[in-house]
């Protein structure tokens, strides 16, 4: 065990990889006993962030079919399972709105419309993805938030070339079915937080990380999201939270992989 | 002794399969995939099929050999690498009819055709573009007091299914001793006929009984293909080939390579691929 410095200089020296598993961690915050599901490295480390703090209720997955109870271990030395959820169950269990997922997005516009599928003219796309998968479900059933790990104006467009994940403008458009369990919460990327607390639901900065300035995001967006006067800067870890980060749950470091310092 | 022998061989099963015919395909990404069956297809020149899969390189392989016309996915992936080369491909060459769906309305869509029903409604695709880009699909309103207007995911009725799975007996049982069944025992009650492989064929099955997942009056043939999902993860009796799969995507991405890739692996019979395999393993250990 080496020494440790007191928390306040640790969050001075928070990367900014460790200040978005955080802002990550931050959108379960008051969800109760639902599955923080997740796409990526930074959004699976701050459901476990979360887990292990402010929202010890989360359920989490092993990425497959099991629920872990707890999210500490390795994967070659995986903790007890408290709980079975193959794909059947997980989807049936996302339907009942018991999920709150962060997903990834290849295009995101002002309405939180997501693009996974392909890039260019659906018919003869220019650059095939991966497939709606269960996108257009999920964002129909239970909230959602999206993890930007990269901030352009290649992700943050105008309008997306397909709608995988229904935003807020197609959920009106489509009607009570669509609209009923909709909620789209915050997006984070390496550069800031959105969430979508305008009168027409259309993206506002929540807060710029530590050291960007909003101008710099308002740049990589290829929109215009809502701006307020003042526009906060994301809280930085606290000591505890960089500790349980950097020795407990990614000792390796795969969160920088993943966040350009 | 049973007297009720399904067993088939590689080549018996493949000669049954005609082309124009719709085929389910078991497993998900990159994850039990009846491999051995989709490489007896490739042997014979069916073509011209509609697949249903939750797609990986059953849906790769086939499609880089010009046998799919139209394929029915939610998605197609190699799971530890998200993109899968020759779909991506073919989708951009406009070489297949795709019928994009969610993975829920693929569910409750092989739900109803097990169920012999024309469709199922799902919230899954309302708002999204799945159903512009699918003149197919239609919705339906509720009939009792919320009046929902919800999407009708058509029944995937299938003409044959493919899985693979741990154990089966001759008798058309399959047992599962993964983590995760997928769709598998779905798949076979929507098709007409499904064609069962596995890894061992034993007499009788121990094990939990939830793990008795494939019944013999959904099951026409079973075929023993020892690592018959191969690149792909059947757990618990072996993981993911990525090695061999880091080999795949980089025979893709050139014409030639793939060529070289087809010649070397896939020319043969399917002792002849799981011996190229025991080589390039051999291969990868002296490097």
């Amino acid at each position: 065990m080496t020494a440790r410095v007191p928390a306040a200089a640790d969050a001075a020296r928070a990367t900014r990889a460790e200040v978005c598993v955080v802002a990550c961690a931050e959108v379960w915050r008051g969800d109760g006993e639902v599955l923080a599901a997740t796409a990526g490295t930074v959004p699976a480390l701050g459901a476990r962030l979360a887990r292990l703090t402010f929202s010890p209720r989360l359920l989490l997955t092993d990425g497959e079919a099991m629920l872990l109870s707890t999210p500490v271990g390795a994967p070659e030395d995986p903790a007890p399972a408290e709980g079975w959820l193959p794909y059947r169950k997980h989807l049936s269990l996302a339907a009942r709105g018991k999920r709150h997922m962060m997903m990834g997005a290849s295009q995101l516009d002002r309405y939180g419309n997501q693009n996974i599928s392909c890039i260019g003219d659906w018919a003869r796309p220019r650059r095939q993805l991966l497939g709606a998968r269960g996108a257009p479900s999920n964002t129909v059933n239970h909230p959602v938030s999206y993890w930007v790990p990269r901030h352009s104006p290649r992700v943050f467009v105008p309008r997306v070339d397909t709608v995988s994940g229904v935003g807020y403008d197609r959920a009106a458009e489509a009607g009570p079915a669509a609209a009923r369990f909709h909620e789209l919460r915050r997006v984070v990327t390496d550069l800031a937080v959105f969430d979508f607390a305008t009168p027409d639901h259309r993206m506002r900065l929540a807060s710029v990380h530590p050291g960007v300035s909003v101008a710099q995001v308002c740049e990589q967006t290829g929109f215009e999201p809502a701006v307020p006067d003042q526009v906060p800067v994301t809280r930085e870890p606290t000591g505890e939270e960089l500790r349980l980060l950097r020795e407990v749950l990614d000792p390796h470091g795969n969160r920088d992989r993943e966040v350009r310092t | 002794m049973t007297a009720l022998d399904k067993s088939l061989s590689l080549a018996g099963f493949a000669a049954r399969i005609e082309s124009g015919m719709t085929v389910g395909i078991g497993g998900w990404g990159a994850r039990r995939k009846p491999m051995a069956l989709v490489r007896a297809l490739l042997r014979t020149d069916v073509a011209d099929l509609t697949v249903v899969s939750c797609g990986g390189p059953d849906v790769g392989l086939l499609a880089a050999a010009g046998r799919i016309s139209k394929l029915v996915a939610p998605f197609v992936t190699l799971d530890s690498v998200p993109l899968e080369p020759h779909f991506r491909a073919a989708r951009e060459a406009g070489a297949l009819e795709f019928e994009e769906w969610d993975e829920s309305m693929f569910l409750w869509g092989l739900t109803a055709a097990a169920h012999r029903l024309p469709f199922m409604p799902v919230r899954a695709g309302i708002g999204s573009d799945i159903p512009r880009h699918n003149p197919r699909l239609r919705t339906v309103t509720s009939p009792y007091q919320d009046g929902e207007e919800l999407l009708a995911a058509p029944a995937l009725t299938l003409d044959v299914t493919l899985v693979h799975l741990n154990r089966a007996d001759v008798r058309g049982n399959g047992q599962s001793l993964g983590p995760d069944p997928f769709f598998d025992d779905l798949f076979t009650e929507a098709a007409e006929h499904t064609y069962l492989s596995c890894e061992r064929v034993v007499d009788h099955f121990t094990g939990p009984p939830q793990s008795l997942l494939v019944q013999r009056q959904n099951v026409t043939g079973v075929l023993h293909t020892p690592r018959g999902a191969h690149f792909t993860a059947c757990a618990p009796d072996y993981g993911r080939d990525e090695a061999f799969q880091r080999a795949y995507l980089r025979a893709a991405q050139d014409p030639d390579a793939w060529r070289r890739f087809e010649e070397h692996f896939l020319a043969g019979d399917e002792h002849a691929y799981q011996r190229a395999v025991d080589g390039f393993a051999q291969r990868e250990a002296t490097v």
